[in-house]
């Protein structure tokens, strides 16, 4: 197969044009003795045969139609609309390349501002970017951004120790060429004057997740006098957030942050293996220019009719090359469409709801876990849609038990990067958690407990 | 050629960025060249006050929609106030680039590096030539 | 008065209480909210489902895609996206997969992306492959860190310099910076590649590496890519291929066959995966066995005992993860049902044919329009200029917009800068003569109109729903958002 519609006789008419008569001729230039390799691939397949081997290894995957699961960690089984999807599949979007030539393009153009607009909604900030790859590089982006606000004159990047760990990795990835110093002490979890003791005039940023990593969610109180005690250090204060979680909560906007990142996936993007996701980057309008990524701005033609095209340019890598503030080039457009529909689909109320359901399945959840003898509530409380709860045994063990024995798949296994936490697992919970999931986890757990196995 | 406006007073880079002393203060920007160059100006990212550099060190950055172009110092110092008019009014740079489009004032580490810059008639002169 | 949806903005549409979707009642116990933690507004629209679907199709109506018409932005190889990739990444068993998983629940998906990898080391020629990163510019700032990380590691702490052609993409230099370390730009000559001389003239033991594009940004393969690849060598350095343009090549020659140590691809270029208006795209890096120990992590591995099982490995001296998870899997998805649907030879006849419809239309408008290398043959795109003699003034943006009144996606303009008033021309190899020809007398007549009726130019688009936009005023009015008062 190849997708290739000119045949052997137009070929040979555009040879002639050429003027030459194989098309081998046009590769003289390839150096010879590397010319023509020989490509050890597979035999090729017809449409038929390739979705019946498709198929065929997406059935090996226990997917999360026919499983129930308890993971989220970063990740979230939300419901999305079907017209979602539907939105994504016109190809006018999906096929269609970064809007640059603004005046045929004014469809995706249009779409990417209202979703900057919804974005600003949702986070309480002033402005949104067009998208970075996922919550982690987006949050990495931010530690970029701080260290040119502030002029690389400050070394020092505080990160939340409940800041999800693959952030946490990518941040360092991110400044290993720089010459900074990242400080993610996990010793101390939930101890927030300690954190306030580590900022100094030498730091750059403080990063907080909230709902953090373990679940918790810290007040609009406790958060502000995070943002002040980087604020009187000259230090940016990023929030790593939960978009479903500001459906309900209060936005990072109202506590004096500086940035806002969030992985998107949750609101209305499919789960699919990690990827494509979406990096949500919001902040404050006076850092606008030491930004980095698409921006969509609102303006006119010679006739006064609105319309929007791409700006602030000068900060991209097409024009300020090694001076910009990032290499991004393509980023998630489709995956902000996504966003953008799920968030107008929902509007204010449907976002509430889902919030409010997830808290209450697991509110629910993490109650009746808690009535088990040696079974512990490890995040402290108020928390959003996950939890860590301790076990007398290690986590693994009960997952490995949970899968074999009742075909569930259980939590994110804490012990590798939280230690001080014990035996703990990583419970996610949201509006598609049922209740009979819920009291068959329990049981399972009970048998798991009191049985000989594990 | 464009007629464009030279400062009497100014001496020039051949980079297109002018100095002129004032009260001991050296106050900078680029020339009408530049500007024009330039076409519309977007932005001006400025260096903060308290920071040094060198003569021809870059000083700051000059957006455009489609470029994004060093400006340097013309000579070396010390940034004491940068056009805080330009970050919501930018334009000024087009409009009055001697003026009110002025970049930064500095206190000059040494007054002798003026002798190495071109006066506004030996600048006339280059831009007549190169541009 | 009937709604003006083609001209209305989301919040336009919005009535206080309404809801664009239906959600079940809880099936728990309640559990209080915790008080003085709730936000007070939250200022979304709300909007019924079927306001909605009509927004998003009129928005869709004003917009051009590869599914609507000819699209050939040179650098971004705009080919058209099979359907089946599509719904192949649709399948439950994809999309609704867990990353977090136990290994033994997804040996489906990581069987998958184990093949992808041996697909994509077999035709680059590389030794391993990593999935990871999210995009181009992605894999080249993760293939920097890579070549950094390996000089360090060897004790080569002096090196600090990363060689760029003045051709090449603006992430290039870019990527270089984010890795902490120090672009140096060399000329072209006066045939398209790198200037041997000036490379010389760069190379000592400070440099970590060069980044070539091949075939270059003027759509040109390098004479000396040999000569260059033993020059960096010699050095102690290493060739970072930037696979950007890998659609001319694929079946052709092997990256690492040419000398290249580290390269990365555009899945969403050359391997058909939708662009998604700017994203997802995605960008594995590949290597040679001595680079190997340092890809970003986790890849795949295969072991096999009793029966075959992949596992995640973490490889030894990894610069780190790059994103969260293992990378955009659904365009991974996509980009292996293509590869395993064109096999070999369909990989071959790709990329001859992208490399004839391209030098079939340098060979229709050489003689209208400059061509600066039109005595070579291009590879899968080639370069024009809009300096039409007989004009004045007249700019290749006038050219470009003019074709939107015939119907056509203007080519990339402007890029690369070493040619003066650029058009970039990239056609793929999906399109048919009958397209080709179209365009070409398109441009054949606008260069026409561009003696006889300038003006007609200088106001297009004439058939667009906007004219052209002011820049300007977007930049400095900076209205980013809009929201209802």
């Amino acid at each position: 197969m190849d997708y290739v519609p000119n045949t052997d006789a137009q070929r040979a008419e555009m040879l002639a044009t050429i003027g030459i008569k194989d098309i081998s001729e046009l590769f003289q230039v390839v150096p010879e003795k590397a010319r023509y390799p020989q490509l050890n691939l597979p035999p090729a397949l017809s449409e038929a045969e390739m979705m019946a081997e498709l198929r065929a290894m997406s059935e090996e995957n226990a997917d999360l139609e026919h499983y129930t699961s308890f993971l989220g960690a970063g990740a979230y089984n939300h419901f999305i609309p079907a017209v979602v999807d539907f939105v994504l599949s016109r190809s006018e979007f999906y096929t269609a390349y970064t809007p640059y030539q603004a005046e045929i393009s004014q469809g995706w153009l249009q779409a990417i501002h209202e979703y900057q607009s919804m974005v600003r909604a949702l986070t309480g900030m002033e402005v949104a970017n067009a998208s970075h790859y996922d919550g982690a590089t987006a949050t990495a982006e931010a530690v970029i951004m701080a260290l040119n606000v502030t002029r690389h004159k400050k070394r020092k990047v505080l990160l939340s120790p409940t800041l999800h760990p693959q952030y946490r990795q990518v941040v360092r990835t991110y400044t290993q060429g720089d010459q900074v110093e990242v400080i993610d002490d996990v010793a101390s979890c939930f101890d927030l004057p300690d954190i306030k003791a580590q900022i100094d005039d030498q730091t750059a940023i403080l990063v907080w997740q909230n709902p953090d990593f373990l679940g918790h969610l810290y007040s609009p109180a406790e958060m502000r006098a995070l943002a002040d005690a980087a604020h009187a250090h000259g230090a940016l204060f990023a929030v790593a957030a939960d978009p479903v979680s500001l459906g309900l909560f209060t936005p990072p906007g109202a506590y004096d942050a500086d940035i806002v990142t969030a992985e998107g996936q949750a609101a209305g993007n499919a789960i699919s293996f990690g990827g494509p996701y979406l990096g949500i980057f919001a902040f404050k309008k006076k850092y606008v220019h030491k930004s980095s990524g698409r921006i969509v701005g609102a303006t006119e033609d010679a006739q006064g009719r609105r319309g929007y095209v791409l700006t602030l340019s000068g900060r991209e890598q097409h024009i300020r090359r090694e001076r910009a503030s990032s290499n991004i080039c393509s980023n998630q457009a489709l995956n902000a469409l996504a966003t953008a529909v799920y968030l107008a689909a929902m509007g204010k109320r449907g976002l509430r709801r889902v919030a409010e359901l997830s808290y209450q399945k697991a509110h629910y959840a993490a109650k009746v876990l808690a009535e088990r003898p040696g079974v512990e509530i490890a995040t402290p409380d108020p928390f959003f849609l996950e939890f860590a709860v301790r076990l007398p045994k290690p986590a693994a063990q009960l997952n490995r038990f949970l899968w074999e024995e009742w075909g569930m798949i259980g939590g994110y296994d804490l012990e590798p990067e939280y230690p001080q936490l014990g035996h703990a697992m990583l419970l996610s919970f949201t509006e598609l958690t049922e209740r009979g999931e819920i009291d068959e986890l329990v049981d399972a757990v009970d048998e798991f407990l009191s049985g000989e196995r594990g | 050629m464009a007629n464009y406006k030279f400062d009497a007073k100014a001496k020039y880079l051949d980079t297109h960025e002018w100095v002129r002393i004032e009260d001991g203060v050296a106050v900078m920007g680029v020339s009408d060249v530049a500007q024009d160059q330039l076409s519309d100006v977007v932005y001006v990212d400025l260096p903060a006050e308290g920071d040094s550099f060198k003569q021809k060190d870059t000083i700051a950055v000059v957006e455009s929609v489609k470029s994004a172009e060093d400006v340097f110092a013309p000579i070396s110092g010390k940034v004491i106030a940068a056009n805080e008019a330009l970050e919501g009014s930018p334009e000024l740079v087009n409009q009055d680039p001697y003026g009110a489009g002025w970049f930064l004032k500095m206190e000059p580490a040494d007054l002798s590096e003026l002798d190495n810059l071109m006066d506004a008639e030996a600048y006339e002169k280059f831009v007549a030539e190169e541009v | 008065m009937t709604l003006d949806y083609a001209n209305s903005y989301i919040y336009d549409l919005s009535e206080p209480g309404r809801i664009g979707v239906s959600l079940p009642p809880t099936d728990v116990p309640e559990s209080d909210l915790p008080q003085g933690y709730l936000r007070t507004t939250l200022p979304l629209p709300e909007v019924a489902e079927v306001e909605l679907v009509r927004h998003y199709v009129r928005l869709s109506q004003k917009n051009y895609s590869v599914d609507s018409g000819f699209y050939p932005l040179g650098s971004c190889t705009m080919k058209y996206n099979p359907k089946v990739n599509d719904q192949a990444a649709h399948l439950i068993g994809f999309a609704r997969i867990h990353p977090l998983q136990p290994e033994e629940t997804v040996q489906g998906a990581m069987a998958l992306m184990y093949g992808l990898q041996q697909a994509l080391a077999e035709i680059s020629g590389f030794d391993a492959i990593s999935l990871q990163p999210s995009a181009g510019a992605h894999g080249e700032f993760s293939g920097v860190l890579i070549m950094r990380k390996y000089q360090l590691d060897r004790g080569e702490t002096q090196r600090n310099k990363i060689i760029v052609p003045d051709s090449a993409h603006g992430t290039n230099p870019a990527s270089t910076a984010m890795s902490g370390l120090k672009a140096v730009t060399v000329p072209s000559d006066d045939r398209g590649n790198v200037d041997l001389e000036a490379l010389r003239a760069a190379l000592d033991d400070t440099v970590v590496g060069m980044m070539l594009t091949n075939p270059n940004t003027v759509g040109l393969f390098d004479e000396h890519v040999t000569e260059i690849c033993d020059l960096v060598h010699s050095v102690g350095g290493l060739m970072y291929g930037d696979g950007a343009n890998l659609n001319a090549v694929m079946g052709i020659a092997k990256m690492a066959d040419l000398g290249f140590d580290v390269m990365h691809f555009n899945l969403h270029k050359t391997f058909s995966t939708p662009h998604g208006g700017g994203g997802p795209g995605s960008g594995p890096v590949g290597v040679t066995k001595a680079l190997e120990p340092f890809l970003p992590g986790p890849i795949v591995g295969r072991e096999e005992t009793e029966e075959v099982e992949y596992h995640w490995v973490w490889p030894a001296k990894s610069i780190g993860r790059v994103k969260s998870f293992f990378g955009n899997f659904g365009v991974l998805v996509r980009a292996y049902t293509y590869i395993s649907m064109l096999g070999a030879e369909g990989l071959l006849r790709t990329a001859e044919n992208a490399v004839l419809n391209a030098n079939y239309i340098q060979a229709r408008l050489k003689n209208v329009y400059p061509v600066p290398f039109g005595d070579r043959f291009c590879m899968h795109e080639f370069v024009a200029s809009g300096l039409l003699p007989g004009t004045k003034d007249l700019h290749t943006l006038d050219i470009a917009k003019r074709l939107i009144d015939y119907g056509f996606h203007p080519p990339t303009i402007y890029f690369p800068g070493i040619v003066h008033e650029s058009i970039m021309i990239e056609p793929t190899e999906t399109e048919s003569k009958a397209t080709l020809d179209a365009f070409s007398e398109a441009m054949i007549k606008i260069a026409q109109e561009a003696k006889e009726n300038p003006e007609l130019l200088h106001s297009a688009p004439h058939k667009a729903p906007v004219g052209r936009l002011d820049e300007v005023l977007a930049a400095r009015r900076l209205e980013l958002t809009s929201l209802p008062k």
